[in-house]
């Protein structure tokens, strides 16, 4: 059903209209370590321009990591990521914008959330009046515009907080669970928006525990567990054979050892 | 106490031009101590909230431990600073409401600096990795800090202001409690406890913590009230 | 929010500038610091004689009211131009060491033993010092020192010294309390305890209760007061012409006069130096 809403009108809109900037992000055997324990072994995957690639695996398996690694707020220990074939610079950093498991919003109004994210992002002053409206609008929040974002359901903060990303008009959107916790119809909300924003020429990564959204959305699957990559391959394939044991447990909702 | 009250509601009814003198030189220097003291401490609040570097911990500890810092050895380092056998002698700023500034921003800038300090760290650990991953350097990141922590920032100003109006011991050492130029309220109070005026020196002191409520009253009116926050 | 930053910097502007304006205000006068003790700031004296000098001189004289011994610490740092106090040795030393120029007999006024109404040492009346204090220190009443090397607690001790008694510091009737006269005095009433006061303090003090003046006449409670002009040599900026004409005043017929008019409750409290010097001859 869902399918029906979504994946038509995202399919549609999905070539990108823009140069991919920092696409392809390759991650070539990033390693990860805290104290003594290595949290990402050995990763590598590459993130084609266009492509909905989603991350899937287990609780703790890595994901997040990998979300921070690739939006620049870590340092991998070994290994390396380049953007485009470079290393990450500032105006890289500004192309990629990250929904986050938790979102972080600030101690502001709706609006107050947007124009801030507008002024950093560097929107020109005359554009942001349209710009506002058309996110409140895009995240069903224009009649709560002046509300505190604090005070907002998580669902609608989670709309918030996408749409706040889209403000960056990016080229690599990376979201973090998005739609966990939320109901059918915000879930399905979500969707769309992650379907606007690959119209508007973002490459998205979600990482999901949702199969079935997976499975209507995603291009690439790629799957981690206890920080290593344990397959990477297209969808399709993916969620009909699946070529490890890990990963056919998962799917299964089996325990993973 | 009877006597205290009777005292104070004389005061502020007949208030005449001694107190008021009186009040507005407090107002004046512990008002312009605070905005100075904001001025110097809250970006080394923030400094030291955000910034990572050696010594940092040292200072953090450094600035909590001033917050104690008593009035009187305040008063005496910038007396020292300030007397004509001192370093600053030639400004001749000794026993002018100048130096009692000087002496309420050295005792405040300290409580400035610890409370924002814990207060925008607080805010940091949770803004962090988004404003980061914004793209936000450093400097940006304070400007949504110290925005966003506003109304505790404002909190804090009070609490400063609060220890500066109601000390005596270091504008009495700089100010020397000289009649028409340097007497606030404080040292009144301890004139008139001095001279035995009990009544006098309590009622001065309702007068005192009058004051103290207006001002808090007035920067809360600047607050949203409602227990959902409405932001503007 | 839009609204509300430019009103707190202006409110923030607003502040600095007042207290800029007022800065310029207080520092265009013509006057002179003085450096002098609390009990002649707080029996009013300089708020009679002040305002007569300077309808005379134009000069404004700021009084900082301390301790005599602060008041010789302030005036040695140059932190003050003329200095009054009462503690005759260390006014000597502080000319002797060039801090000062020349000490000059101001005026005098005496000591008084106050204690409690019922008196339990029993020494109301006595006039005679030495035999006071033997019956304070062989009763076990408390008695108060200030204990601040001011000059009044230098007296105090030159008193006992001169009765033949030591209190040790750790007496249990002998407490220091560390603080001004009137402090002082407020703790003695507290622990009806006896003390020793200028007399003008004691009669401007509003907080007597019960405690009575019992011992007062001794010539050994006599309390001269000493001018001095702070040492222009020793320190840039001391204002040594208008100091001085402030002293020339004080030692002047006018000047004493004045002192010998000042009354609190009808009496006379300060006795000028100079007319009494020509009353004894
Ligand atoms: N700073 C850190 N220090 C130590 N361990 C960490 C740190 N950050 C993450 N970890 C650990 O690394 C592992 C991977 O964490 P990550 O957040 O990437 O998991 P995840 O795959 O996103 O899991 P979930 O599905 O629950 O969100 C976890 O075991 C976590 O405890
Ligand atoms: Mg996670």
């Amino acid at each position: 059903m869902s399918d029906a809403l979504t994946t038509p009108a995202r399919r549609a809109l999905a070539p990108t209209k823009r140069p991919a900037g920092v696409l392809p992000v390759a991650l070539e055997a990033v390693s990860y370590r805290a104290d003594a324990a290595t949290l990402l072994d050995q990763v590598s995957f590459r993130l084609r321009p266009g492509r909905l690639t989603t991350i899937m695996g287990p609780n703790g398996a890595g994901k997040t990591l990998c979300l921070r690694l690739i939006q620049g707020l870590l340092r991998p220990d070994d290994g390396q990521i380049t953007y485009a074939t470079a290393p990450i610079s500032d105006a890289g950093r500004r192309r990629i914008a990250t929904v986050f498991q938790r979102p972080v919003l600030l101690r502001r109004s709706v609006i107050g959330n947007l124009r801030h994210a507008l002024r950093v992002y560097g929107i020109p002053r005359r554009d942001r009046p349209a710009m506002l409206a058309e996110l409140l609008q895009l995240a069903g929040l224009s009649d709560v515009a002046h509300r505190s974002a604090r005070v907002l359901s998580a669902g609608e903060q989670q709309r918030l907080s996408i749409v706040r990303a889209l403000a960056a008009e990016p080229d690599l959107l990376l979201l973090d669970e998005p739609t966990a916790n939320l109901d059918p119809y915000a879930t399905r909300l979500i969707e769309t928006l992650i379907g606007t924003a690959e119209a508007r020429g973002a490459t998205v990564v979600l990482v999901t525990h949702d199969v079935g959204q997976a499975r209507r959305l995603a291009d690439d699957v790629i799957f981690l567990n206890r920080g290593r990559v344990m397959e990477q391959a297209a969808a399709s394939d993916f969620f009909d054979g699946p070529a490890t044991d890990a990963a056919a447990a998962y799917l299964a909702g089996r325990l993973l050892l | 106490m009877g006597d205290a009250i009777t005292e104070a509601l004389h005061l502020i009814a007949f208030g005449d031009a001694a107190l008021w003198e009186i009040v507005s030189l407090s107002l004046r220097v512990s008002l312009t101590a605070v905005a100075l003291a904001c001025m110097i401490g809250l970006p080394l609040g923030a400094l030291l909230a955000i910034a990572r570097f050696p010594g940092r911990g040292a200072l953090v500890v450094g600035t909590n431990a001033l917050m104690g810092l008593p009035p009187v050895l305040a008063g005496l380092l910038v007396y020292l600073l300030l007397s004509r056998a001192g370093p600053l002698g030639p400004l001749e700023l000794l026993y002018t409401p100048t130096a009692m500034i000087i002496a309420q921003t050295v005792l405040v800038t300290p409580i400035v600096a610890a409370l924002s300090r814990q207060v925008i760290e607080d805010l940091h650990q949770e803004y962090d990795e988004q404003l980061r991953s914004m793209g936000l350097r450093t400097g940006g990141a304070v400007m949504t800090l110290l925005y966003d922590a506003r109304l505790s920032l404002l909190t804090v100003a009070l609490a400063g202001f609060g220890r500066a109006a109601a000390e005596v011991g270091a504008v009495m050492m700089v100010g020397g409690n000289i009649n028409h130029v340097t007497r606030v309220m404080t040292t009144t109070i301890a004139l008139e406890t001095s001279k035995g005026n009990l009544a006098m020196a309590v009622g001065l002191g309702l007068v005192l913590m009058l004051i103290a409520l207006a001002v808090n009253g007035a920067v809360m009116a600047l607050r949203p009230t409602k227990a959902v926050p409405r932001h503007v | 929010m839009r609204a509300r930053k430019p009103t707190l910097v202006l409110a923030l502007l607003l502040l600095i500038l007042t207290a800029l304006a007022g800065q310029t205000a207080t520092a265009a006068d013509r006057f002179i610091i003085l450096q002098s003790t609390t009990s002649t700031e707080n029996s009013g004296l300089y708020g009679y004689l002040l305002p007569l000098f300077r309808a005379k001189s134009g000069i404004e004289v700021r009084v900082v009211a301390v301790g005599t011994g602060q008041a010789l610490r302030n005036a040695r740092n140059g932190d003050g131009d003329v200095l009054i106090v009462h503690a005759r040795a260390a006014e000597d030393a502080f000319v002797a060491d060039g801090h000062g120029v020349t000490r000059h007999d101001l005026m005098a006024n005496d000591f008084v033993i106050v204690g409690p109404a019922d008196d339990p040492a029993g020494i109301s009346g006595l006039t005679d010092t030495n035999s006071a204090l033997r019956r304070l220190a062989g009763s076990a009443a408390p008695f108060v020192s200030r204990g601040d090397d001011s000059g009044t607690h230098k007296k105090e001790r030159a008193l006992w010294m001169a009765a033949g008694i030591a209190p040790a510091p750790d007496a249990s009737w002998y407490r220091e309390a560390g603080s001004g006269m009137g402090a002082t005095l407020n703790i003695a009433i507290g622990m009806d305890a006896y003390t020793l006061v200028d007399r003008a303090t004691w009669l401007s003090f509003g907080n007597r209760q019960d405690h009575r003046l019992l011992v007062e006449g001794d010539p050994a409670l006599q309390n001269p007061y000493g001018v001095i002009l702070v040492n222009p040599a020793r320190h840039p900026g001391i204002r040594a012409v208008d100091g001085q004409t402030f002293i020339d005043w004080l030692l002047s017929p006018t000047g004493q006069a004045a002192i010998a008019a000042f009354r609190v409750n009808g009496k006379q409290l300060f006795f000028p130096a100079r007319s009494q010097a020509r009353a004894g001859e």
